[in-house]
């Protein structure tokens, strides 16, 4: 199909930050990204992160139900399918993070009273799953050309019990892990834009889990960069 | 006529207040309303707890029943949290299957009680592998004027450390459980989990303790939970504008003196309570 470009942009990143008296080791997994790979919707894509992988597509602007509409933004909307069963409290709960993070970068108020609708299936589940969805939403709004003051990424920390951080962990070092804290990141000024957590840990943790975050998130955006590049330049 | 600007510029009107670094209702920034509680109102349930935040009303009650213990962790019990948001609350709640608003209530509840560790689930078990205590926890709203999840956070854990559970033994000869009534004892609350919430206005402002107009208004919300010791169980920061690491630490100063004056006035409560 015309048009229907592909871009496989495997990089492998590394970051390896100066060991403290923890001594982390923070290297992301292996990524890839492929846009426009399904015809019907407005833009799609496809995230890899390891083993962890995630389908999104996205339709909109387009129609809303007037009991859905805002008059001056639009309604943003995200519907996450888990890889077996049906979708359940849990995946209700992700829906509305992932939807909150959308709406603070996307620009809603040029299209009011329409809908933009994410609709996010997982493929595999190999630890990062969170971070994968966000990775992958924000790749088909990209490919979707819905307007965005910022990318967001996604990025997964856990911390062990002895105090090391792990960046982009598997399910197995994300089970063993004391806490487990994935952060939602702006490519502009590299704030927080959302964060969900689970075990126990510090106030100091937290800072430093940020900041690990906030540095492997450059690598994270500069994958967008290469693969919109390399994704381009070909036509 | 401030009534009247109220109505047609929501948003300018909260703007002349905050520049003035108070609220309408003539709170400061970083003020709690008046939190009341009340424990044990319930008779009919194992243990309860009525919490007020300002309007927020949340009741909290847990009946225990006999469950089989799961298959792959035979020597633990279950607790079973659910926020129930019914139209009697709020106008924008429907009766029906539970809305986002609550199901995403629930998962948060259920995130802190397996995060923090409230209660060992081993505590709940009776007998490994055959019997044990499953806690149903349900949370109902009864009026919604806002921080939601603070106040249901409070109201599990007044309603958990008023739960007295009776001695149960296994008859060996017939296998059943005999149940003594007259001999309870209270559950073992290992960390007291507190909930503050904040709103975001305008990417810069930090509020505590939103009403529901403020929260409708504002950017971004974020709830910190946060034990005793100063550990954090819960970051939840669904989406909104973003922040900056200097406005988390000061986010996470607020939330440690609020755990404070939570843990000062469940204490006074408990103490005052007659015994049953």
């Amino acid at each position: 199909v015309e048009g229907a470009m592909q871009a496989d942009a495997k990089i492998r990143t590394e970051s390896a930050t100066e060991s403290g008296p923890r001594g982390p080791s923070c290297s992301l997994r292996h990524f890839a990204c492929e846009q426009n790979l399904l015809s019907r919707p407005d833009g799609s894509a496809s995230f890899l992160q390891g083993d962890t992988s995630v389908l999104a597509g996205v339709y909109g602007p387009a129609e809303v139900k007037v009991s859905k509409e805002i008059f001056n933004k639009a309604t943003l909307e995200v519907i996450l399918r888990p890889k077996i069963g049906l979708p359940g409290v849990a995946e209700k709960s992700r829906e509305r993070l992932i939807r909150n993070t959308c709406e603070a970068v996307v620009l809603g108020t040029l299209h009011p009273r329409t809908s933009i609708t994410v609709v996010l299936q997982v493929v595999s589940d190999a630890g990062s799953l969170l971070a994968c969805c966000l990775n992958a939403a924000c790749m088909a709004l990209v490919d979707a050309g819905v307007p965005m003051r910022a990318l967001f990424c996604g990025v997964t920390c856990a911390l062990n019990a002895d105090g090391t951080l792990v960046l982009d962990p598997t399910a197995k070092q994300e089970k063993e892990a004391r806490a487990v804290l994935t952060l939602a990141l702006d490519s502009v000024e590299r704030k927080l834009l959302m964060s969900t957590t689970k075990g126990l840990y510090s106030d100091a943790e937290l800072q430093q889990c940020l900041a690990a975050a906030q540095a492997a998130s450059q690598h994270v955006f500069r994958f967008y960069r290469e693969s919109l590049q390399r994704r381009y330049s070909k036509s | 006529m401030a009534a009247g600007f109220k109505t047609v510029e929501p948003l300018e009107y909260y703007r002349r207040f905050l520049k003035e670094n108070c609220r309408p209702d003539g709170r400061e920034l970083g003020e709690f309303r008046t939190t009341t509680v009340n424990i044990g109102s319930i008779s009919t349930a194992d243990g309860s707890a009525l919490v007020k935040l300002g309007n927020t009303t949340v009741i909290c009650g847990i009946k225990a029943e006999f469950a089989a213990p799961p298959t792959d962790a035979p020597d633990k019990g279950y607790v079973v949290p659910n926020v129930d948001l019914p139209p009697l609350c709020s106008s924008r709640f429907r009766s029906g299957p539970p809305g986002e608003e609550a199901q995403v209530a629930s998962q948060f509840i259920a995130d802190v009680i397996e995060n923090s560790q409230i209660i060992q689930k081993e505590d709940l078990c009776i007998s490994p592998g055959k019997l044990s205590w499953v806690l149903y926890c349900d949370i109902i709203c009864l009026d919604y004027d806002g921080n939601i999840l603070d106040a249901c956070t409070f109201a599990l854990l007044a309603a958990l450390k008023n739960v007295q559970l009776p001695e149960v033994t296994i008859n060996e000869e017939t296998g059943l459980a005999e149940v003594n009534l007259k001999k309870k004892s209270y559950l073992n609350i290992r960390t007291h989990p507190v909930a503050t919430s904040f709103a975001v206005f305008d990417d810069t402002l930090l509020i505590v303790d939103p009403t529901g107009e403020e929260e409708h208004l504002a950017t971004g919300t974020l709830t910190v939970v946060m034990d005793e010791e100063g550990k954090l169980c819960c970051l939840h920061k669904p989406g909104g504008s973003g922040l900056t690491g200097a406005k988390l630490q000061d986010c996470m100063s607020r939330a440690v003196t609020r755990h404070k004056e939570v843990k000062k006035l469940m204490d006074e409560v408990i103490k005052s309570m007659k015994p049953k």
